[in-house]
């Protein structure tokens, strides 16, 4: 896309974050000098395996887990995969029902879609307008034959964190397991398997200043799962295939800044949300704030700007040098507004003018600022050509 | 690699004869919200010809684009001109547009047969070139 500037504002992270260079500095050795395969029995493969350990012990430390209950995979949808499949399968003999939210991310909604074409049976979860599912629903749903359930921590779209531990509590009063997509959530909001009861969850490094291609899935000890690949003994057999060393490093270290720096970090990001958020409500009318309002994700602030429509918005926010994303059809290659924004009850023109921001630790005021400076004037010039807009205000003439 | 070319992005960022007409000839309207795009043409006839041509859209750069073409195509042409005016020769004038978007958002050509249509129908007069597509087959190129 066209850029006008040189100035360059990356409000995206909810679809990936930079690789913050304490964590490139981890990685560095295990793409050079430390290139054994940790399965050898030689001291390349000591060294390599004694990387994959301490990263083990790094993401179990951030969730609150146990080193050997951490599976490393190559991404979120893959630990989503993996605990639906695996569990879905692993769980078969006892029964065939499985609950999954409307509003999971597609490697959840797609993998139950899978099973279901495998005999399972599917029960898709409403949200209200928030977003939020209401636990009590979660506990209607529940059969004598439901085996799973999928609920995820936070939405990525729309930044709703969802009330896990009392959703939870519901789903052990019926002996189901409970599988979190904590894709969105974990490195960015305390994560805390204790405190949340669930039996499964899944996170990505890319998400929290780690490397792309870096993900877990930490599942509760004693637990069977089926892999979804045959091959070797890696991971305990549960997740075959050489090791990729440098990101699953990258991961572990990327855990422990995350850990370290939650709060501040925490702190700033939501300063600049509220900031953002504030900004665009007052100077742009026909705005909608979507996800819940204060139960939502720190860094993130997503909109519907009625009577226009986000792909565009994006191609002139970028012209500007800022970066930011939409679930507007037009912006999804399947050509289909945003399942979230829908579930939620938006009209589809509505979730036509979805647009996110998601701020990251680097960020400033003045990013914000400049943002809040460059939209309205965007907004502003694509409702001059929307013909919803004409109708609107010529209906609001009479 | 940028999804659009430069012609594309040149009538998204500059897009000729954004506007509505008062008293316009003929109007029409295409597209629904569910796919995306929204497309209303606006047009004045002088003496068979499209003295005036503007236009609104709601939707992607690429609709923006395919409007802001098909608006500067038609101006000044006879209405049985502008008649041949056809999706695929608005995507070649554009130099070519994505795959995904050649369906849902390469509307344009409609909603100008659509306002050739309405002023035809307010007139009472033929035009040729009108009748040869049914609407239905147009309706259906919508979706």
């Amino acid at each position: 896309m066209e850029r006008k500037t040189e100035r360059r504002v990356y409000l995206d992270h909810a679809a990936t974050t930079p690789v913050l260079p304490e964590v490139l500095e981890t990685m560095l050795p295990y793409l050079r000098e430390v290139y054994g395969n940790p399965q050898s029995l030689h001291s390349w493969g000591d060294e390599a395996r004694e990387g994959i350990e301490k990263a083990r012990g790094q993401v179990a430390t951030l969730i609150g887990g146990n080193p050997e209950e951490i599976i490393f995979t190559s991404s979120g949808s893959e630990a989503n995969n993996l605990a639906i499949k695996g569990l879905a399968q692993a769980q078969a003999e006892k029964g065939k029902h499985i609950i999954v939210s409307a509003i999971e991310h597609f490697s959840v909604l797609q993998a139950a879609r899978t099973m279901e074409k495998a005999g399972f049976e599917i029960t898709l979860l409403p949200v209200d307008k928030y977003g939020l599912i209401d636990p009590d629903e979660v506990a209607k749903n529940i059969r004598k034959d439901t085996i799973l359930v999928s609920i995820m921590h936070a939405n990525g779209e729309i930044g709703t964190i969802q009330p896990i531990a009392e959703i939870a509590k519901k789903i052990k009063e019926a002996g189901v397991l409970f599988h979190t997509d904590a894709v969105a959530s974990t490195g960015n909001i305390p994560v805390n398997l204790k405190e949340m009861g669930v039996d499964a969850l899944s996170l990505a490094g890319d998400q929290f200043y780690g490397p792309k291609g870096s993900g877990a899935l930490w599942i509760r000890k004693g637990l069977r799962l089926i892999p979804l690949m045959d091959g070797g003994v890696q991971e305990g057999g549960r997740r075959p295939g050489t090791e990729n060393v440098p990101a699953i490093v990258g991961l572990g270290r990327a855990a422990e800044l995350a850990k370290s720096d939650m709060h501040p970090r925490m702190r700033k990001l939501s300063y600049l949300r509220d900031r953002l958020i504030k900004g665009i409500l007052t100077t742009i009318d026909h705005t909608i704030l979507t996800g819940h309002p204060s139960q939502r994700l720190p860094h993130h602030a997503s909109f519907c700007i009625e009577f226009i429509e986000g792909e565009a918005m994006l191609m002139l926010l970028n012209s500007q040098g800022i970066a930011a994303s939409s679930g507007s059809a037009c912006t999804s290659r399947a050509l289909k507004a945003s399942h979230v924004l829908i579930a939620m009850g938006l009209p589809h023109e509505v979730a036509q003018g979805s647009l996110l921001f998601a701020m990251g630790v680097s960020n400033t005021e003045d990013d914000v600022d400049y943002a809040l400076e460059k939209l309205p004037p965007i907004v502003n010039r694509l409702r001059q050509m929307s013909p919803l807009y004409a109708k609107f205000i010529k209906e609001q003439r009479r | 690699m940028p999804i659009y070319n430069q012609k594309v992005m040149d009538h998204f960022m500059n897009p000729r004869n954004v506007g509505e007409i008062s008293n316009p000839d003929g109007v029409g309207e295409v597209g629904n919200p569910i796919c995306g795009d929204m497309m209303t043409f606006y047009i004045k006839v002088k003496d068979n010809h499209l003295d005036d041509v503007k236009f609104q859209t709601f939707g992607c750069g690429a609709a923006i684009a395919v409007s802001s073409m098909v608006s500067e195509m038609a101006k000044g042409k006879t209405l049985e001109e502008a008649l041949t005016i056809t999706p695929s020769l608005v995507a070649k004038e554009l130099e070519g547009l994505p795959k995904n978007k050649y369906h849902c958002s390469n509307l344009g050509a409609q909603a100008l047969r659509k306002a050739i249509r309405d002023y035809a129908k307010k007139k009472g007069v033929k035009i040729e070139g009108l009748e040869e597509k049914g609407e239905e087959d147009e309706e259906g190129k919508e979706n």
